[in-house]
């Protein structure tokens, strides 16, 4: 009975793998015949990094159990840090996904360090204490990298603090062939470099991350805690090492995704990742199911996807999609639903034991 | 001078937010839940005072009044048609409900009133103070805002301490199951609650349009989330914590503003976090110790 659980684990991470790459090669064909439509293709890579930052939430908020809804500012971080690796790398490394994996590869340690700067005081707090620090911490890195000027030269890499609203891009002091990478409040200028294969192979190794993650000797040590966090302190379960290793993965997951979204646009203001973008990556997660991988996935997609498909509602496609939300809510949480879906859930895994069984 | 300048515009704009923040701290302490349409609200009854300013020629008092009954039932029906079916319900599912209502909120205002940016009149016609020989003007609106701010402080510290309703509220907050038990309507309680949080929003919307005289359908998201961080700084759930917190929250971001422009919400923030890692209940908060 123990092999068989085990077995089923492993079957389900096969089929996540293989049901992503099914989607993408789909797509990817449909891209190829130009089957797709122009918007939709325009949301082929946001569409992949927001998988990648619902999984790495989902990693934070149900597999830790802790609300952050600052998830958009580590997004940032790695998005500014990749654009900045890739723009200056321009040169020394002429082939562009080569550039693009270093810059992610950036990016995601970037986001990395921030988000140890900030785990470590912040997960000594609880519950919507630490939802509030983390909402703060987007808030800052917004506008600190509104105030950021940096450029490139052969001399390196040149950077300012445009505090008082005062200092310009001369500032920097630039020579002839120097280039302006990041203007302040004017955000960043970017080649775009990012594509539709390198979201997918993003993908990939969030899901090999995540997935082997929850299913290893720390996973079980990380919902431990999120079960009963006095329970599994007390049988000896380090809970600081335990919550930063889950924050920090999944915010150098959220860095990695930043990097292939901020190199997807000719153009990138630090607005564009703020508390909004945090509570959408949110309802994704809490809409495809806490701790539930899949979900994120196909909410991710879905709800990146619905705007635009409701756009032959115009001006009132926000409108039906807040009421669609709130549906969904009501209705997940019905009891009476809930009770039906139970049954039906019931009734197909004993059916399923019992082939189970049937075969042993 | 200019330090009691920038000291004084930091006190109104910290009275808005303290009146933001009293709402907040009402309807966290009692249903445990991030209200984000809290925010929307403030800018419904903004847009709701503006109309009737602009549109019918009422007095401004008779508006602000007209704007507080109108959102009082705005919230009391938020809660019975999205909260109420949620209640026992995880605080996340509430969490992502509330925000489908302030997005909702947002595009219904979009439709109705559109996108561009209304000029709101100021519903204050006081004159101001003008104080040392003209180094120091107090305007009519921070007079009015400091004011009501500490009117409505006091009259809901005597509500929740004095009143039956009151009483019903602060036990429902400390124990729901038990409250019913003692024939307390949780359920009327929880919608009364909602109510004064929304005519203190519909209060403190009039009061922020006249200050920054802009107002569209997101007006209320920045303030609605600065007046929770002053609620969390002040201490949940306590009434003179949000006051206080909201104060000093005003107070220093008018500084911040007046010689850090770039970085203002940046150094509010901060602050924020540094308070609570030292104090992570906030500054008159209660720290609950934990049974196993």
């Amino acid at each position: 009975m123990k092999r068989l659980s085990v077995k089923r684990g492993t079957v389900a991470n096969y089929a996540t793998y293989i049901g992503v790459t099914i989607a993408f090669v789909v797509l990817f064909l449909l891209q190829q015949q130009g089957a797709l439509s122009n918007s939709l293709e325009g949301q082929l890579i946001p569409i992949c990094c927001y998988v990648v930052m619902a999984v790495s939430l989902n990693l934070t908020v149900g597999i830790l159990g802790e609300l952050s809804l600052g998830h958009a500012g580590f997004m940032s971080v790695g998005a500014f840090a990749g654009i900045i690796a890739a723009q200056s790398l321009q040169a020394s490394i002429p082939l562009a996904p080569v550039r693009l994996a270093v810059a992610m590869v950036i990016g995601a340690i970037c986001a990395a360090i921030a988000g140890f700067l900030v785990g470590v005081p912040v997960l000594r707090l609880r519950g919507d204490y630490l939802a509030i620090v983390t909402l703060a911490f987007g808030e800052i890195i917004k506008e600190l990298i509104n105030c950021l000027l940096v450029g490139y030269d052969e001399n390196g890499l040149h950077i300012a603090f445009n505090i008082r609203g005062t200092t310009t891009m001369s500032a920097l002091g630039l020579s002839d062939n120097g280039i302006e990478i990041i203007k302040g409040a004017q955000g960043a200028v970017v080649t775009k470099i990012a594509s539709f294969p390198a979201g997918f192979i993003l993908i990939l190794i969030t899901l090999f991350v995540v997935l082997n993650l929850i299913r290893s000797r720390s996973g079980r040590a990380i919902m431990a805690l999120r079960d009963n966090r006095i329970a599994a302190e007390s049988v000896g379960i380090p809970i600081t090492k335990y919550k930063l290793m889950a924050f920090i993965v999944s915010a150098a997951l959220a860095g990695a995704a930043g990097t292939l979204y901020g190199l997807n646009y000719a153009t990138l203001v630090s607005s564009r990742f703020d508390f909004n973008t945090s509570i959408l990556v949110l309802v994704f997660v809490v809409l495809g199911g806490l701790g539930n991988i899949w979900g994120s996935i196909i909410a991710a997609a879905a709800l990146t996807i619905l705007p635009e498909a409701l756009r032959s509602f115009a001006d009132y496609r926000m409108l039906v999609y807040a009421i669609v939300l709130i549906l969904v809510m009501l209705a997940t949480n019905n009891p009476t639903l809930r009770a039906f879906f139970g049954r039906i859930r019931s009734t197909l895994g004993r059916k399923s034991e019992k082939e189970a069984a049937d075969h042993e | 001078m200019v330090y009691l300048q920038h000291l004084i515009s930091g006190i109104s704009l910290g009275s808005v937010y303290a009146i933001i923040a009293l709402g907040y701290t009402m309807v966290y302490g009692i249903a445990k839940m991030l209200n984000f349409a809290h925010g929307d609200v403030i800018m419904v009854g903004a847009y709701i005072s503006f109309c009737c300013t602009t549109y019918l020629g009422l007095p401004p008092l008779l508006a602000v009044v007209l704007a507080m009954a109108f959102c009082t039932v705005l919230g009391i029906i938020i809660e019975g048609l999205a909260y109420r079916p949620l209640r026992q319900a995880g605080s996340l599912a509430v969490l992502i409900t509330a925000i489908g209502v302030s997005y909702f909120l947002q595009n219904a205002a979009q439709l109705i009133w559109g996108a561009t940016p209304k000029s709101f009149t100021s519903v204050v016609s006081i004159d101001g103070l003008t104080l040392f020989g003209g180094a120091l003007r107090v305007s009519g609106e921070a007079l009015v805002t400091i004011l009501a701010c500490i009117v409505i402080m006091v009259l809901l510290m005597w509500f929740t301490g004095k009143t039956k309703m009151g009483k019903a509220m602060r036990a429902c907050s400390e124990d729901k199951g038990a409250a019913q038990l003692m024939g307390i309507n949780v359920n009327r309680t929880i919608s009364m609650t909602f109510a004064i949080g929304s005519a203190l929003a519909a209060v403190a919307g009039v009061l922020l349009c006249s200050f920054s005289p802009t107002l569209q359908p997101t007006t209320g998201s920045m303030p609605g989330i600065k007046a929770f961080t002053a609620a969390v700084f002040g201490g949940i759930g306590s009434i003179p914590g949000a006051f206080l917190g909201g104060l000093l929250l005003g107070i220093i971001e008018s500084l911040a503003r007046a010689y850090v422009s770039g970085l203002a919400n940046a150094i509010v923030f901060a602050v924020l976090i540094v308070v609570l890692l030292v104090k992570p209940a906030g500054l008159l908060g209660k720290q609950v110790t934990e049974k196993v």
